[in-house]
């Protein structure tokens, strides 16, 4: 074997070929042969390497530098510099990319933002920037002219609904927690997001943790309270770290603790940590959970107003509900209820996430529509792809069709269309997304996380997942439908809290909109989507090159042949994880 | 069970001074505080690495909460684990965005790679693999997290690199 000094690594996958990565490669090597390297220097090729999309491209071992957007007539320069030489040409460097937050970017025309004003703007750990924000102004001047009364009374004109997901008026729950006598009240922010697809409470927290601190304070004055709990998912380390500066600071500023702002009127806040329990996220289950004990919801009523923390009456609202109070006591009800539909006002934030071009944080007016948000905010669907459907609201929500576009997005229209709005969670999905498939993945999740209190909920969803597991392992048999049909509705009238009463959302509403799907696994024996591990196979086709990257990374070694010769996929060991076709650069593995 | 405190394992963390310490420490700061055991337990958690039977024994005596209370809080949560576990943690989030990601591939590479299913650790202690649910950073799926750091965007072919991390 003949050793060499450097190896240089051209990228060949379609992209950097068309671009001229051949001739690229071959210059190369005249180049080394006229500069009388080509015995030190040994040119390779490789597949994808970085981005691809500057290229043609190349890699230099053992220095491990990575040129970008070579053409032929660079190759002189570059030999001359770096492989006689010895010198890193920087002109063909990869060019640093420009840190961007990745989550929230700048709002496009369809938003406005009042929870996330502050986020990424103002610096988290220093109160003095909130304050300079007109922070803590709603604070005093609720404390300084305003009655208890008065305040709910504002809310109550806002218009603001609870943004955890059931939207029941944020007034009307301050109204019945200031009702009940007691010498001790509290008020809980529920900062357990546990739907998977949802991060705006994450990045409230994270962003600007006074918002949610002083919606909480001045929720305290208005129903009574003297202490409150923060309950944090523990997925969230750097949250649940801002709250407790954000805490520390507030009460060195005299915005927490003994007579706020000399009012005369004391309140303390403190955070708690979940441990991993989607349930806890359910009011009386995460009041469990606080008190140190299992996070089981319990029957209301006794609702939290009258009857919650250790007895107490206690008021319990989601981070994004409290992060629009000092808002609406800063600019007035009227503002707020000027945006949004006649029963669903002012803002809601979403996370964007899934097939579309541009995924993360939004903020927009309640009452516009899907299309707007997919298309103009979100820029559209990756890829030039079609739109299968959004799924939206979390495990307990559902997936719309593309026929629902065009409705508003307020409470009572998702209602109408078997969803919920849930904590804001959208997850868009495209054509090559199986919804029988999704539908197990919701059952999965919810089955797991179902604390097991009550039997339909905990017997019910295991029940429903075996069915759907069926279906997808193309086991599926006539009267399935009606079955998995039966129990969504007896769950759903059965359950005892959220959880299981939203449990066969996912599945009710993808049967609903997408039956076909489902009577294509069950009697045709076909995944239309091509997803369902037991009804497809993947195959190679002629346009293989041999290229070996498929037999590299298959995990369980179903993939054989010579090098540069087509290659084939022993159909019996293929576990079907489409990992091949993911890597392949040619287009060479097809899936039936 | 009553006796597990005469018999400590000599393995349990009950038996080496110093986290015999941390634990008195933990128990001594949060004894007070309204819905203590939650508390103790998660700092436990995240100080020791995991609550042994014995621990929890240890938790009830000093506490006085019954021990069924402490282990019913203990099986519940997912956070809480009763073994020792590898010296990084490798988590796959399941959230949404990450199953439309693809995060099914990444699990299966992982196998590959590891040769452990997730909830197992590999045979040399190095790593345990873990499923997770939503670590909210939807708009970067799919996401690895090892031991604190986030991957985003983790491709089948990229995954060998960032699980060398948790294999040294």
């Amino acid at each position: 074997m003949k050793y060499y000094r450097t190896h240089v690594l051209v990228c060949v996958d379609p992209e950097c070929l068309a671009k001229g990565a051949h001739e690229v490669m071959d210059s190369l090597q005249d180049e080394l042969v006229a500069q009388g390297l080509i015995n030190e220097v040994q040119v390779l090729e490789t597949s994808r390497i970085g981005s691809c999309h500057i290229g043609p491209e190349i890699m230099v071992y053992p220095e491990g530098v990575h040129y970008v957007g070579l053409s032929t007539d660079d190759i002189p320069y570059l030999v001359e510099e770096h492989f006689l030489k010895g010198r890193v040409a920087k002109k063909f460097l990869e060019p640093e990319v420009e840190a961007k937050d990745e989550e929230l970017s700048a709002p496009t025309s369809k938003e406005v933002r009042v929870v996330l004003r502050n986020c990424g703007k103002i610096d988290p750990e220093n109160i003095e920037d909130y304050i300079a924000e007109d922070g803590y102004e709603a604070l005093a001047k609720v404390l300084t002219s305003m009655a208890p009364e008065q305040v709910i009374n504002e809310v109550l004109a806002s218009g603001l609904r609870g943004r955890g997901g059931a939207g029941f008026p944020a007034g009307k729950k301050w109204q019945f927690a200031r009702a009940p006598k007691a010498d001790q009240k509290f008020i809980i922010c529920n900062a357990d997001e546990g739907d998977p697809g949802a991060f705006m409470n994450r990045r409230v927290l994270e962003g600007d943790p006074h918002a949610v601190i002083e919606g909480m304070i001045i929720a305290a004055y208005a129903i009574g309270a003297n202490h409150g709990y923060i309950y944090c998912r523990a997925e969230y380390p750097v949250a649940v770290k801002m709250l407790n500066i954000a805490i520390k600071q507030a009460r060195a500023y005299g915005m927490l603790g003994e007579n706020i702002l000399g009012s005369g009127f004391s309140f303390d806040l403190e955070v708690r940590m979940g441990a991993g329990a989607f349930v806890c996220g359910e009011e009386t289950a995460l009041m469990a959970s606080i008190e140190g004990k299992r996070g089981e919801p319990r029957p209301r009523p006794p609702f939290p107003a009258i009857s919650g923390l250790w007895g107490k009456p206690t008021n319990v609202n989601n981070v994004e509900t409290y992060a629009n109070v000092a808002q609406i006591i800063l600019k007035g009800a009227a503002w707020y209820a000027s945006m949004g539909t006649e029963k669903s006002k002012g803002t809601k934030t979403f996370a964007l996430a899934g097939d579309v071009n541009h995924t993360g944080l939004i903020e927009v007016p309640l009452g516009i529509n899907m299309r707007e948000v997919i298309y103009d905010v979100a820029q559209g669907i990756k890829d030039g792809k079609k739109l299968k459907a959004v799924q939206i609201g979390g495990p307990m929500g559902g997936c719309l069709p593309e026929a629902f576009l065009d409705r508003p997005i307020d409470y009572e229209s998702l209602a109408a269309a078997g969803t919920i709005m849930g904590s804001g969670g959208l997850v868009v999905m495209d054509e090559d997304t199986c919804m029988v498939d999704i539908a197990r993945f919701f059952m999965e999740f919810i089955q797991d996380e179902s604390c097991g209190k009550c039997t339909p909920c905990r017997v019910g969803t295991r029940r429903m997942l075996e069915i759907l597991q069926r279906i997808c392992n193309g086991d599926g048999r006539d009267g399935d439908i009606e079955t998995l049909e039966m129990l969504c509705k007896y769950i759903k009238t059965t359950s005892l809290c959220g959880l299981g009463q939203g449990a066969p959302n996912p599945v009710e509403s993808t049967l609903k909109h997408f039956r076909h799907e489902y009577e294509a696994h069950i009697y045709e024996k076909r995944c239309p989507a091509k997803v369902c591990r037991g009804l497809i196979r993947y195959e190679i086709v002629d346009a293989c090159t041999g290229c070996t990257v498929c037999a590299r990374n298959c995990p369980v070694g179903a993939i054989s042949g010579e090098r540069r010769k087509q290659h084939v996929i022993d159909v019996n060991t293929c576990i079907r994880c489409g990992i091949c076709m993911q890597v392949c650069n040619f287009n060479a593995i097809e899936v039936h | 069970m009553l006796n597990m405190l005469e018999n400590v394992p000599k393995t349990d963390p009950l038996a080496f001074p110093e986290q015999k310490a941390v634990i008195d420490r933990i128990l001594e700061e949060n004894r007070d505080l309204p819905g203590s055991v939650m508390v103790i337990l998660n700092e436990l958690q995240s100080n020791i690495g995991f609550i042994s039977p014995t621990m929890q024994a240890y938790v009830s005596k000093q506490m006085h909460v019954p021990l069924q209370q402490i282990h019913g809080v203990v099986s519940f949560y997912s956070f809480f684990t009763t073994q020792s576990r590898g010296k990084h943690t490798v988590k796959f989030c399941m959230g949404t965005a990450c199953y439309v990601g693809g995060a099914q591939q990444l699990i299966e590479k992982a196998k590959q790679v590891l040769g452990v299913d997730p909830g197992q650790t590999t045979k040399d202690g190095m790593a345990t693999v873990e499923v997770c649910r939503c670590v909210g950073a939807c708009s970067q799926a799919p996401v690895v997290v090892v031991d604190e750091d986030l991957h985003g965007r983790v491709r089948p072919t990229k995954l060998p690199q960032i699980l060398r991390k948790a294999q040294q």
